[in-house]
């Protein structure tokens, strides 16, 4: 198996000489073949993990490469077709979470497992939580002044989430599965977090996942790496195993996106109309004080770290949030939307990144693609389903859309239910399109043609608005970039300039020339008010999403 | 969820008559109901006649149409609990009117209005203020109830009865074979039926029902879709509470509340999904006939209470077969 | 969606005296008791001869109502909905006077009792277990156990009849000792206390919350949902059997066919009274106090000659009006 990666700096779970060194007993907790199928989609085949006393254990893969299901399997929360679970020598099965902590596994994950309606207090009576250990985490993890007689579903995400680490931390588990909790999450707080979770090191382990690359280099001791479902390598994390982890990621036969696919065209933006100017928009807490200009023929990107105004910057200019201060132009006329249907009207179209927000799962992609079309009143009428046919086949095939199993869109896979959330608009002609990470958990070769057609769109004169969390698309597919940190606009780079490096500094806000940070970033003085405004807010949009 | 871990590895043979539940409901649901009529003449032979057609379809069809409000309202995600009141109210409005200046043909206006009306209240509550479809809908109920109380105290002394034009429409047979009711209904199926498949409101309905928030994303005003069909909806519920009264030739304030439920339970068996998005109106037509048909064989074969009681199983077991086949994956 | 609880002041942390906290969390309790005490006094203006034999009157027929209310709330809580909670009451109401019909001892009368307490919980497993087994939403579960329990009460008395025992009847009719404590309004108190107060300071009373609150947090909090879920139910039946108990104690007999009208305003009470149907927020007193005010409202109307059906209209409007209102406030305020 995966006999082609041997050379790397791997070393392989399969590997003999390390079987021989990691007897059972040696380790904490090891999952063994490990497989789970749900209906046709098998999620896990064969997978394992072996976490040893002591580390702090990265859980790594591309999305859809089993991650979650093999998380939700440790947790309890979905039981294996087969495999089995060990700990502290001990063979186990857990069927729900509960059983899963009084076998020594405790998680906490990026939705905080808090109830929303019951106070802090209730909450950890709930889970039988120690409130004097629960103390004592919360005020290591920096909030020592919560009240543990407010209600959690007036508490800012961050904070919930703290509360849920403090509580799982409390309960003095073996082993501690931290799923994604640093996303979003301010600064200072992450930082709190990882120095937290490194100094904790006894007998007991922590499995971190995370995206951030920088992270797993400053906190793992070793990473685990799955794709399609399988583990495909261990890896010792030190300097420079990024590569290697990236590259056990990906597999073999798949390389990145080259800005050679991408036809770049020259944008002169000299002497035309801003598509979009946006001067002095602030919203909420977050957003302070953003001016930008979007001209037609160009990919404009934004680079931000989480939580530093993007949202409600692109909430604004798509009509879903009004703004609380500043203007925005659209080809020199001032305007303000009151509704999304009034931005779609003016041309400015929104193609969002959670596809759960955006498609109708059990309807068909023609209905779904023609959606933007029937929306206004004097389009309820009869359907010329010739027409329909017709624009909708045009958008299908433009965007090389996988339709097979089209009778509901859940159905389809991640990549292409994203293709359809884009053909939406296609089909009705674009002129201005905002794109907020609509690349995120799809697969590499589908992020490549929405970059392609991205461009194309341009290049028809469209103006393009997109905003990656991943700083390596942006020399792809744009033709300048700007960055945002702290809800202002605070740098413009040209795609020449933009590599990851650049930018990296760039939304931490850090003078081009500065070292760029060993792993987390000193807090500045704008940072620090980012910081206060993220935590101190109690928006609605903080309260948790069933799911 | 994980997308990219797809592997086609399907048992074909277990779930073909899964995937023909799913997609296409109307087929076990017209067996099931084929079922039904032969069990009926097969326990009491001699059942299944002309005239045994008529009846069922004359009460299928006020079923078919009341619980056409609940496809309508559930596809949206809502529910409409004030149909019975509002039905009822129509036709008590009407006959109230037969001896009035402007005789019953000024009733059924005023009864359509004072229905629309409702419906409006109910659509702007829902789809303005929020307010949960199923309280919305139950305090109509009560305040229609209500005024159509105080309407017949105040009416009692100029008499009511149920219009003979009415009475035609409701038991009349045309060509001593079709009922009218039958023909008033198969244009308003129709229009329903083509008006969810093949107009741009009919998708609103399924697009807000199934995803609110995209369906704004993607320029949809939900409220003005949901002021639209609560009214339609009342405006049906009006239209079944005259074939009623034309039914029974009685117009009384409370005539067509025992449907409010059963309009529900055919709307559900025939596979529209009470969480919306989901459904569609052959189905319901299908599943109010097989209800009536139920109540029909039961009668023949079983005491009233076992009836309620197989009319509940069956719709709970119905209802769970749909949860089984349009379980995700 | 929780409308009704949108008034309820937002808290400031930090300053918890007691009597604050209390205040706040009760808020809307304490609203609408504000407002049964304005009507009553407002009754009291309009009919002098409302006293307190009146209100043991009102006190016993509205009983069964509140406690149906009470059932509703549980249930609502947790976040489901209980359709068939008048054919529970029907059910138990007619075991309980057939079983009585022979004039039974007293002793052999509490077992019936019990009996058919117990029934009523098992009526609620049925509900619960068919909702957790077959995954079908709540709504169309108990519309469909609507009919069967509808059924079963035709098949054990297919006409209103049996009888009750005498001691059951004289628990809710009349005042205990002194005029102003009707017996009816004792023993609901005595009942939802006996229920509520210990449950809603269990374990299991938090888990009730904590579902109706958010599920999937529930469940990686370690609570066992689906258990839950079925005990909340089984709760519910309890209640409502006690409700069909009084049905039996202040009728003299047991009635097959469901009330409908029990359900509808179980719901509408449930909402007034500060439960979010969304679940996860809310008591049992605020629907309680919340019934007591829709009754007295038509009995005010009553009073000032107004047409009874008035009545009708006056509790619909105050349903939806208060609903309006409530969100029109929470949109104001996440606008602003």
């Amino acid at each position: 198996m995966d006999a082609g990666l041997t050379g790397s700096a791997a070393l392989f779970t399969l590997n003999p000489g390390e079987r021989m060194t990691l007897t059972a007993t040696d380790l904490l907790l090891e999952a063994t073949d490990v497989s789970k199928t749900y209906g046709a989609v098998v999620a896990l085949r064969g997978a394992s993990l072996a976490v040893r006393p002591g580390e702090v254990h990265a859980l790594m893969g591309a999305n859809g490469a089993g991650k979650s299901t093999l998380v939700k399997i440790l947790t309890g929360a979905v039981t294996p077709d087969r495999g089995r679970i060990v700990i502290r020598g001990n063979e186990r099965t857990a069927n729900s979470p509960a059983q899963a902590r009084r076998n020594g596994i405790v998680s906490v994950y990026q939705e905080p497992a808090v109830i929303p309606d019951l106070d802090i207090r209730d909450n950890l009576r709930l889970t039988d939580t120690p409130v004097e250990a629960f103390r004592h985490w919360l005020s290591e993890l920096g909030l020592p002044n919560l009240s543990l007689a407010s209600l959690a579903r007036r508490l800012p995400l961050a904070s919930l989430r703290i509360v849920d680490l403090a509580r799982a931390l409390a309960l003095e588990p073996d082993v501690l599965l931290l799923d994604e909790i640093t996303a979003a999450l301010p600064a200072n707080l992450t930082e709190r977090v990882l120095h937290v979770v490194q100094q904790r090191r006894d007998d007991r382990s922590v499995i971190f996942i995370s995206h951030r690359m920088i992270e797993i280099a400053a906190i793992c001791d070793r990473a685990t790496v799955l794709r399609n479902g399988e583990t495909v390598g261990v890896v010792d994390v030190k300097a420079g195993s990024e590569d290697t982890i990236v590259k056990l990621m990906l597999g073999e036969g798949v390389t990145s996106v080259r800005r050679d696919d991408v036809s770049a065209a020259a944008v002169n933006s000299e002497g035309q109309t801003a598509r979009i100017s946006a001067r002095n928009l602030s919203a909420s807490r977050r957003l302070r004080d953003a001016s930008f200009d979007l001209y037609p023929g160009e990919v404009l990107g934004v680079v931000a770290l989480d939580g530093q105004g993007q949202d409600e910057l692109f909430d604004i200019l798509a009509g879903g949030e009004r703004p609380s201060g500043g203007t925005l132009q659209l080809d020199g006329q001032n305007v303000a939307f009151r509704h999304p249907a009034d931005a779609i009207r003016m041309g400015v179209v929104f193609v969002a990144a959670d596809r759960a927000e955006a498609l109708l799962m059990q309807r068909s992609v023609r209905e779904n693609i023609s959606l933007p079309a029937n929306a206004r009143i004097r389009t309820w009428g009869w359907i010329n389903l010739g027409r329909e046919r017709h624009k909708v086949d045009g958008a299908v095939a433009t965007l090389q859309i996988d339709a097979r199993a089209g009778s509901e869109v859940r159905r389809l896979s991640g990549g292409n239910q994203q293709k359809v959330t884009i053909a939406r608009w296609v089909a009705g002609g674009v002129r201005t399109m905002l794109c907020f990470d609509p690349t995120r958990g799809i697969d590499i070769g589908t992020k490549g043609q929405i970059y392609v057609l991205l461009r194309d769109l341009a290049a028809a004169g469209a103006a393009v608005l997109l905003y990656t969390s991943e700083l390596k698309e942006i020399q792809l597919a744009c033709d300048r970039a700007i960055v945002i940190f702290g809800g202002e606009v605070v740098a413009e780079l040209s795609a020449a300039d933009a590599d990851e490096a650049a930018l990296l500094r760039a939304a931490h806000n850090l003078k081009p020339g500065s070292a760029l940070p060993e792993q987390l970033v000193a807090a500045s003085s704008a940072e620090k008010a980012a910081v206060e405004a993220a935590i101190g807010e109690a928006a609605p949009s903080t309260t948790m999403s069933e799911s | 969820m994980s997308a990219a871990a797809t592997t086609p590895e399907r048992s074909m043979a277990g779930r073909s008559w899964r995937h023909a539940m799913r997609d296409y409901p109307l087929i076990p649901l017209s067996i099931l109901l084929v079922a039904l009529v032969i069990v009926a003449e097969l326990v009491r032979p001699g059942t299944v006649s002309s005239n045994w057609v008529a009846i069922t379809i004359r009460q299928a069809v006020i079923l078919a149409i009341l619980a056409g409000c609940q496809t309508l309202t559930m596809l949206t995600g809502g529910i409409d609990l004030s149909v019975g009141y509002v039905a009822s109210m129509a036709g008590f409005v009407t006959a109230t009117f037969v001896q009035q200046p402007g005789g019953w043909q000024m009733g059924v206006a005023v009864a359509l209005g004072a229905a629309a009306l409702a419906g409006l209240v109910n659509g702007i509550g829902i789809g303005i203020f929020r307010v949960h479809p199923l309280i919305m809908t139950l305090g109509m109920g009560l305040i229609v109830f209500g005024f159509a109380n105080v309407w017949q105290l105040k009416n009692v002394q100029t008499g009511a009865g149920v219009p003979i034009e009415i009475r035609t429409l409701g038991v009349g047979l045309t060509g001593d074979l079709v009922p009218n009711n039958l023909l008033v209904f198969v244009p308003v199926a129709i229009l329903l039926i083509l008006g969810l498949r093949r107009t741009g409101y009919g998708r609103m309905l399924y697009a807000i029902g199934d995803n609110p928030i995209a369906a704004r994303l993607s320029g949809v005003r939900s409220w003005q879709v949901l002021v639209v069909v609560y009214v339609i909806s009342a405006l049906l519920a009006a239209l079944a509470g005259l074939l009623q009264a034309g039914l029974s030739n009685v117009a009384s304030v409370a005539l067509v509340n025992p449907y409010l439920l059963p309009s529900v339970a055919a709307a559900v068996i025939g596979g529209t999904s009470i969480l919306g998005g989901r459904g569609g109106y052959s189905g319901t037509i299908v599943g109010a006939l097989i209800l009536t048909v139920l109540t029909g064989v039961l009668s023949t074969i079983l005491p009233e209470p076992w009836r309620q009681i197989v009319f509940g199983a069956i719709v709970v077991l119905v209802a769970a077969a749909y949860t089984r086949v349009t379980a995700e994956r | 969606m929780s409308a009704a609880t949108a008034h309820v002041e937002q808290p400031r942390q930090g300053s918890s005296s007691r009597v604050n906290t209390f205040a706040r969390d009760n808020a809307w309790t304490l609203s609408l008791l504000g407002f049964l005490a304005v009507l009553l006094v407002f009754i009291k203006f309009v009919n002098p001869n409302y006293g307190f034999g009146s209100m043991q009157g009102t006190a016993t027929s509205i009983l069964p109502l509140a406690l149906a209310a009470v059932a509703q709330a549980v249930v609502v809580i947790s976040g489901g909905i209980d359709l068939s909670l008048s054919s529970q009451m029907a059910l138990t109401s007619c075991i309980a006077a057939t079983l009585m019909k022979n004039n039974p001892g007293d002793g052999l009368a509490v077992g019936i009792v019990v009996v058919v307490l117990l029934i009523g919980m098992l009526l609620g497993a049925v509900n619960g277990g068919l909702i957790v087994l077959t995954k079908v939403p709540d709504i169309i579960v108990t519309l469909s156990t609507f009919f069967i329990f509808a059924g079963f009460a035709l098949l054990v008395s297919p006409a209103p009849g049996g009888a009750a025992a005498d001691w059951l009847k004289s628990l809710v009719v009349g005042a205990l000792g002194v005029d102003f404590l009707p017996k009816a309004a004792i023993l609901l108190i005595v009942i939802t206390a006996v229920i509520w107060i210990p449950l809603s300071r269990s374990k299991l009373g938090l888990s009730l919350f904590a579902i109706g609150s958010n599920q999937l947090a529930a469940f990686r909090s370690g609570v066992a949902v689906n258990r839950t879920k079925v005990l909340s139910y089984m709760i519910t039946g309890l209640v409502a059997a006690f409700a069909g108990l009084s049905l039996v104690a202040s009728t003299g007999i047991g009635t097959p066919v469901p009330e409908p009208t029990y359900v509808l305003i179980s719901i509408a009470a449930v909402v007034l009274g500060g439960v979010s149907l969304a679940g996860g927020i809310g008591g049992v007193f605020g629907p309680i106090i919340a019934v007591v005010i829709l009754q007295l409202i038509r009995d005010a109307m009553t009073f000032m000659q107004i047409d009874p059906n008035y009545g009708l209209v006056a509790q619909g409007l105050i349903l939806i009006g208060v609903l309006m209102v409530g969100s029109l406030i929470q949109m104001r305020r996440s606008r602003a």
